[in-house]
This record gives C-alpha cells, structure tokens and sequence, in this order.
C-alpha cells in the first residue's frame, strides 16, 4: 500500500487544504468573554484573569491576538526548502501582516486539522499556495469590515498594512485593536473573499530570509535528536544485516556490562518485504547516554537467520537488468509504428544507461523521541515529512488509536525523501514501551547508509532511428529498475504508472513513433524515493541520448531540443497509454499541462544568460539538458575549465527555471544552488553496492558526497516572471543537471557518459 | 566514573564520562547543549565541529580524556549575542537550508579566520573540505566567509 504520496497516486487530488472546513476544534468553549454561541469557522479564545486578551483565529492557518500578535501556523515539515517561511510569507502578505512582528508556530501531525501534511513532491507550494493566499485574505476582509463600519466609510476605500487597518482618509487602526469587533462576525463565504492584485503584494515575489536563520547560526534550532525529555535514555539498535533477517538468538551479557547500559530488547521486525513504515528486526540497546549505547551495541553478540536476500549482489542484478533490456518488455506508451520506423531507418542510435543505488544521507541521521505514557498514549517528536503517516506507523506499532498519538514536528536536518518514512518513529515508540520512559532512538551514519529506503539502480536502452534526412523518426526507451512498491509487495515487478510518469512516459518530443517499455526486476532491500525520483536516471538516459542525437543530425544541442519539441502547444500523454494512466504527479492534465513552449522559454532563456553560442564559438566547454519534473519546467548549462595540471572543475552552472508565481525568490534559488551540489554528487561521488546482501558502504569515507572543492563554483538561477499558478521547485534542480554534466564532460575529452557514477 | 573539569564556553563544567566518550557526546548529552551536531561519529563530516583553544576539532573523535585543560568554544559561546562576523555574514547571506550542519560550518570558518583573516577562494575551498553540507549551501558558505573576512 502507498501512503498518500501525489506523484505515486493513482487519482487525481482534491483540495487538501483546510481553510474554509471548520474542524470541531475550531468550535472551542469561550472564556468570559464568550458570546455563548458557536460561531462557524471562527475561533476566539480569550486568555489571562480577566479575558484581556482575545485571539481571533478564522481558520487554522493563522490567529490574531489583541496584543497585535500575528500567529502564523506552519504545517509542512522544514528540511531546508524554506517551506515553514515561504507558506506563512503568502498568509501574511494577503493579510497585510508586518512581517517583521509576526511569530511561526509548527503544527502537530493532524491532517484532519491542518490538512495534508505530507511534504514530499515538490507541492506544498502548488497544493496551498491558493489556500494559503483565501487563509490570509479571509482575515484581512473581516479585519477591514469591522474597521469601515466603525469609521463609517467603504470597506472598498480600506486596506491592511504592517499589521494596521488603513482608509484612504488617512485614519487607521491596528489589527489589535479590531480583533474584539469580529466575535459577531460571520467567516465570509469562499467565494466572496477577494484575494489582492498581483501587483499589490509586498512579501510573494521576493527574498524574504528563512524565519529560523537567527536561532540556526546561533545553534538554537530544534532537530530530531535535540529535544530533551525528564529521565528519557538512548537507544540504538543493531539491524537485520540483510533485509529480511530474523535473530536466531542473541546474547546481551557483555552489552549490559558496559556502564550506563540499561535494557536491551529485541524488537520484532517486519520480515520480507520490509514495508515502508515498519521497524526493522532488531535488538535494541537502551542507555543513560549515546556513547553507552553505541558501545552496548558493539558488544553485542547475534546470531542471525539472514533469509531470502543473502546472496543478492547489486552488480549481478544490474547487469540481468541490462540484459534484459534487449528483450521484449511491457509497453507502457505506444505511438506510431516503432519497429517500422527503425527497420526504414538510414541511421541508429542504440546506448545503455546505468545509475547505481543512492542513499539520502541527510546529515542529521534518522533520530527519534517517542514517549509512551502510563495511559498507553503516545507522545512523539521527531524530524518527520510526514507526521500523520508517522502517527498511523506509531499507533500501528502500539496496538493503539492514532487518536492517542500526538507527534510534533522538529525542524529536519535534510529530508530528501528520507524522513517521509516513519519506520524510525515506530522504533522510538516501541522502545519507550519497553522501556517505560521516553526513548530517543539514534541512528548511526553507519544505521543510515546501512538501512535507508534507497533510490533504486537501474539500466536503461534507448534506440533512436533517424531517416535520411536526419529527421529523428522512432524512440524506444526501456527502463527497468526495482520498483518503491517492492518494498511492500512481492508482485511489483515493473515500476508504476507513478514512476514511469517521472521523466520516461512524459517524453515530450516530436518524434513520430515513440515506444517506452519497462522490465521486470525483484527487490531486495528498502526502496525509497530520492529528491526527483525516477526523473534522476530517466533524465540523465534521455538527455544524454538527445546530445548524442542532435550530434548525429548536425545540430547544436539547444536548437535540436528547440525544434524537437516543436509547435508551442499542450500535450496530453494518456492516449497513448496502453494499459495504464499518465500521472502528471497527481494533478489533472487539464490544470497542469504540459506546454511546450514554456518548456522553450526556458531552454531560450538559459542560452541567453549562459551566452551559449559565443562561448560555444569561443571554445567554452559547456553541456545542456532541460527536463520538466514536478510541473516545473527546467533548462541547465554546466560549463566545465580544466587547470594546467589536467583538473577539471564547474566553475559556472546556469539554470533557467519556469514555476509559475516565484513566492520566495531566495529559497528558489537556493534550491536551485543546492539542486547542483545534490546532483553533483549523484553524478559524481556516490553510490551504494550490495554484496550478500549488505551493504557495502558504511560512512562518508566510501559513500562520497560532494565537498566544496570540487563542488560547482558559481550558480546562476534565472527565474521566468510569470502569474500562473506554482509549481514546487525542491526537485527540480536536479534531473538536468547530470545530463548536462555529462554533456558536458563529452565536450571535455570526447567520451561519452552511459554509467552513473563517473569520475570529473 | 572519572570525573573530568571541561573549561567550555568559558565556564567551568564537572562531568562524570567514561574516559573514551567522545567530546561531541559530552556537550550533547551530559551537558545538554544541542548546538554541536552529530553527523558521521568518524570526524568525516564535521558537523560536531567545536573550537580547542580557538582551532577546529571535531568532537565526535575527541575523547574526553584528551581535551585536558583546554578552552572549549561551541557555537552557543562563539558571541555573546549570535553577532561574530562568521554568524553575521551567514544571516546576511541567508546561508542555512535545512541548518543541521551549520553549527559546524560556522565553527569551521570561524576557526579558520582565526588563523588566517584574509583567505582566498582557494583557501577557503581546502579550510571547509572537512564539512559536509547535503542540502549543498558551499557557494554561500563561501560568499559568507569572504564577507566576515572584510569585517574583521
């Protein structure tokens, strides 16, 4: 079963957001100030002896207090994408908030409440930017009436500002001061709440700073690992070696003979296939202190059925994978006639492709506090993309009803997909069962590398006919790498609908008869997503591929994609579908549609701004992909220097990038920055081997990720203006990147790049 | 239990630690400061980064045993006030992602300003290859460092 993940769904989302679904929190007993009355959707508490203080809370997004205290809610999890700033920013800028003033707070895992919650995809941006701009202008429309009655002028001659009530006449008051006029006032209908002007907005559309920069440079930010319970002990846990193990015995003399040891308790794992949120089979070692732990963990000794994976070896499957690619696969887009195409062809083009398994390694390793109290409810703080997920894993794990789970969110040290799964969640929660106290269970850089959800290798063949003319006539793509649903199910053999939507059925070229086919492969460990999914090795396949193409027809590589995608137009994928259904992430191709000529307007815009062809004349090395993931279109120039001495360095990267509204300008940026050193590495440094089963990579010795010498020097984001409606840009960054680092490198020394990771 | 007399952040902390717990570990968990991060336990990531007499160490691999009677600085003593010119030129540059390395990126380069207030592009590359940042915020790391370095 797939959590609730849009890029993996099957059906198309509704609205996820909460504002105008007045949960029955929000029918909250009122003070002494109560009007006795529930009034919808409204929230007012009042606080302190004598009710001084009200709060104003017109849905769960945000609440006013008559102290002038604008509380904004963040309910999506912060991993680095500068999401808890960027949702509040469009809050407050509708409402006319002085941001300066206003204060965050972090939502509980509670979707019924807050709505969905699940960041992951790229979409907390394109699923509540809408929401987020009705939440804010909700207050901001009540705030305004109750000041123009009092004043006896138009409402339509008002507007919010830094937190104050303005008319044109020059009168004014704060939202405090209003806040105790609006108890009576009815939430206005949906459809009557009038969102500003484009051009009126003050905060979307620019740089405003991440609101935990301060308390991040000062080390006051709260991670996972970082909150501290009354008498909590550490955990941690030695792991099924190969997945699917079971402990045959096991003996903990020597482990609770080291000082601090307190408890050592095996915890039942979830066998073969391992699930996505289940704790792994384990015994755990529970201590005073982490280094007891660790040291408890080395001393002990288990005896282990290793089961069913024992003898997989990563480099023997890949290379059955590879193998099978020259055979008949499942078709999965069909349009002309392929075979007919390539039997006429004057010219072939026939490559393979390989990608090696990735693991996240986020830098704060998976860690976790779960609090299991007398009554037998929970209490969980951890660092999770997805809490209410990590609420029904912990209530499963227990035996209990999620309503007797509460989690709170810490701020995550990296995410990247990682953190989406709760199976670390359920491990604290389990052991502070057993313990009777809270529990933080620490994973190890070791436990992380060992017992990620990794990104799946895989191999890829593309053939490519052209006809005499050089048109490019037929495409067949296979694809076939272990699937994220073998992680839950024996039977998925090929990769869904949802997979093949990132980057490989979604080909968007004009070419006459297309055939994308995948191959079936088992897996045999924890398949995960990695920031852009499958788009990581579909992209670095196809956009290699169409390098090689606009070589072998002449043409430089940016006006062989330019006439490739051809007419500007919209393409809609599910007619030639066979048997299954383009995913367009989640979202209804109607409402997001795949247009070519944004696509060209970006790949024009990254030929300006990199000067592409006076350099290309010039002699500068330089390599292009442009790649749509995530709704968001994306074009990339990666300009490579060598030294005297024969090193080879980025010193330049040139992105141009259509989201839609550019809410935060910086974060965007900044993910685009991030987005090349991500995938810097994924080209470059890392990858993660199995042999018997284990994984062969322990620390960041021999699991490399870029360091800043070797990293790209300067990054250059262009984002397009535009007034349509966001796209998320996490992932984007990523995908075309690696082919045009590749590009990019052929152009260096005149190899080509077919297997992922390779050497700069 | 040997007891050990840590001089950190200027005060004086008794703390009773076996004599192989990792510096990074007695600041985490025996004295609950959570600024100083665990990364990698193998000083590969440099996370834990923390000042011994003004120069960077990773913690994760200092035994307590081994830091004897010298000053410790984490990054809850580097200023009084969050406003050294590393953790100025890091808010001026909106440097953190995710943040969680960033403790130890801001002690490195602190560190290095120490011994060296005027660092090159180059220099500043070789002086932070030891701290990892996964959410990749090197090219404003850098600009931050070359900032602090005209304030200084």
């Amino acid at each position: 079963m797939l959590p609730n993940i849009p890029f993996l769904q099957k059906n198309k989302r509704k609205d996820q957001s909460k504002v105008f679904v007045p949960s029955r929190r929000d029918f909250l007993k009122l003070g002494s100030l109560a009007t006795g009355g529930l009034i919808l959707g409204v929230n007012f508490q009042c606080a302190g002896p004598k009710g001084e203080s009200i709060t104003f809370a017109p849905n769960v997004y945000l609440s006013i207090d008559s102290d002038n205290q604008v509380t904004l809610v963040a309910h999506r999890s912060e991993m680095g994408t500068g999401i808890r700033t960027s949702l509040p920013q469009i809050v407050a800028d509708e409402l006319g908030a002085d941001w300066s003033t206003i204060k965050i707070v972090q939502a509980e895992g509670d979707e019924e409440k807050y709505g969905n919650q699940n960041t992951d995809g790229s979409f907390s941006i394109r699923m509540f930017y809408e929401p987020m701009r009705k939440a804010g202008a909700t207050a901001r429309q009540m705030l305004i009436a109750a000041a123009a009655a009092d004043w006896g002028v138009d409402a339509a001659e008002c507007d919010t500002k830094n937190g104050m009530v303005q008319h044109s006449g020059g009168k004014s008051a704060s939202f405090g001061d209003l806040v105790g006029k609006l108890k009576d006032m009815p939430v206005p209908a949906p459809e009557s709440v009038k969102l500003r002007e484009f051009s009126n907005y003050n905060l979307i559309g620019t740089d405003v700073p991440i609101y935990d920069l301060k308390d991040i440079t000062i080390g006051k930010a709260v991670f996972g690992a970082d909150v501290d319970l009354p008498n909590m002990k550490i955990a941690v846990v030695k792991r099924s070696p190969v997945i699917g193990a079971k402990i045959i015995s096991y003996n903990d003399e020597k482990a609770l003979a080291v000082p601090g040891v307190v408890q050592v308790v095996k915890i039942e794992g979830s066998g073969f296939p391992p699930g996505l949120d289940k704790a792994l089979e384990g015994v755990a070692v529970i201590a005073e202190n982490t280094w007891s732990a660790i040291k408890g963990r080395e001393a002990l000794e288990v005896e282990w059925d290793l089961g069913e994976n024992q003898n997989y070896n990563s480099a023997d499957q890949l290379a059955e994978m590879l193998q099978s690619t020259k055979t008949k696969g499942k078709v999965r887009r069909e349009r002309g006639d392929f075979d007919g195409a390539n039997r006429s062809a004057s010219k072939k083009i026939e490559r393979t492709f390989e990608a090696p398994f990735y693991a996240h390694a986020t830098i704060e390793p998976p860690a976790a506090i779960a609090h299991v109290k007398e009554d037998g409810s929970c209490e969980v703080w951890a660092p999770s993309q997805h809490p209410q997920w990590a609420r029904g894993a912990v209530a499963g794990a227990l035996g209990i009803d999620v309503s007797q789970v509460k989690v709170n969110v810490t701020l995550l040290g990296g995410g990247f997909g990682r953190k989406s799964k709760p199976d670390f969640v359920a491990e604290a929660a389990l052991l502070s069962k057993a313990a009777k106290a809270p529990v933080r269970v620490q994973w190890t850089r070791e436990d992380d590398l060992h017992f990620d959800f990794f990104h799946s290798h895989s191999a890829q063949r593309i053939i490519a006919s052209l006809d005499s003319s050089g048109n490019l006539t037929g495409w067949n793509h296979h694809t076939v790498f272990p699937a994220i649903g073998s992680t839950s199910s024996k039977e998925e053999l090929h990769p869904s609908d949802g997979e093949m939507g990132l980057g490989c059925v979604d080909f968007p070229f004009d070419v006459p008869n297309i055939r994308i086919e995948s191959h079936e492969s088992t897996g045999n460990t924890r398949v995960g997503w990695l920031r852009s999914v499958s788009n990581i090795h579909h992209a670095f396949a196809i956009h290699s591929m169409l390098d090689e193409i606009a070589e072998a027809r002449g043409k430089d590589p940016i006006e062989n994609a330019l006439e490739l995608l051809g007419e500007d137009k919209d393409i809609t994928f599910q007619s030639e579908m066979v048997d299954g259904e383009y995913g367009n992430y989640g979202e209804k191709i109607e409402d997001y549609p795949w247009n070519t000529g944004r696509m060209k307007h970006v790949i024009r815009e990254v030929a300006t701004k990199s000067n592409w062809t006076a350099n290309k004349e010039s002699g500068k090395i330089m390599g292009f992909a442009a790649h749509k993931s995530f709704l968001t279109y994306v074009a990339c120039v990666v300009v490579l220097e060598k030294d005297s001495s024969g090193k080879i360095s980025i010193p330049e990267v040139f992105y141009a990038v259509d989201c839609g509204v550019a809410v935060n300008t910086d974060r965007i940026r900044s993910q685009f920055e991030g987005g090349s050193q991500f995938a810097t590495s994924l080209a470059t440094t890392s990858a993660i081997t199995f042999e018997n089963g284990q994984v062969q990579q322990n620390n960041f010795d021999t699991y490399q990720i870029i360091r800043m010498p070797a990293s790209p020097k300067k990054i250059h984001v262009h984002i397009i203006e535009s007034q349509i409606k966001p796209t998320g840009v996490g992932e984007p960054p990523v995908p075309p990147f690696i082919p045009a680092l590749a590009n990019a490198m052929y152009r260096m020394n005149g190899q080509r790049i077919y297997k992922l990771p390779f050497k700069v | 239990m040997p007891k050990y007399t840590l001089k950190i952040n200027g005060e004086n902390k008794e703390v009773d630690a076996v004599e192989d717990m990792p510096l990074l570990w007695v600041i985490r968990d025996l004295l609950g400061m959570k600024g100083t991060k665990f990364g990698c336990g193998q000083a590969f990531c440099g996370a834990c980064t923390v000042h011994l007499d003004g120069v960077a160490v990773r913690s994760c691999s200092l035994q307590v045993s081994a830091v004897g009677d010298g000053e410790v600085t984490t990054i809850e003593g580097l200023s009084e006030n969050g406003d050294h010119p590393v953790q100025k030129a890091w808010v001026e540059h909106i440097v953190p992602q995710c943040g969680y390395c960033q403790s130890g990126q801001i002690m490195n380069a602190a560190a290095l300003l120490n011994s060296n207030s005027n660092p090159s592009e180059a220099e500043i590359e070789q002086a932070m290859a030891g701290n990892l940042c996964r959410c990749g915020t090197y090219n404003r790391i850098k600009d931050a460092i070359l900032t602090a370095s005209k304030s200084l």
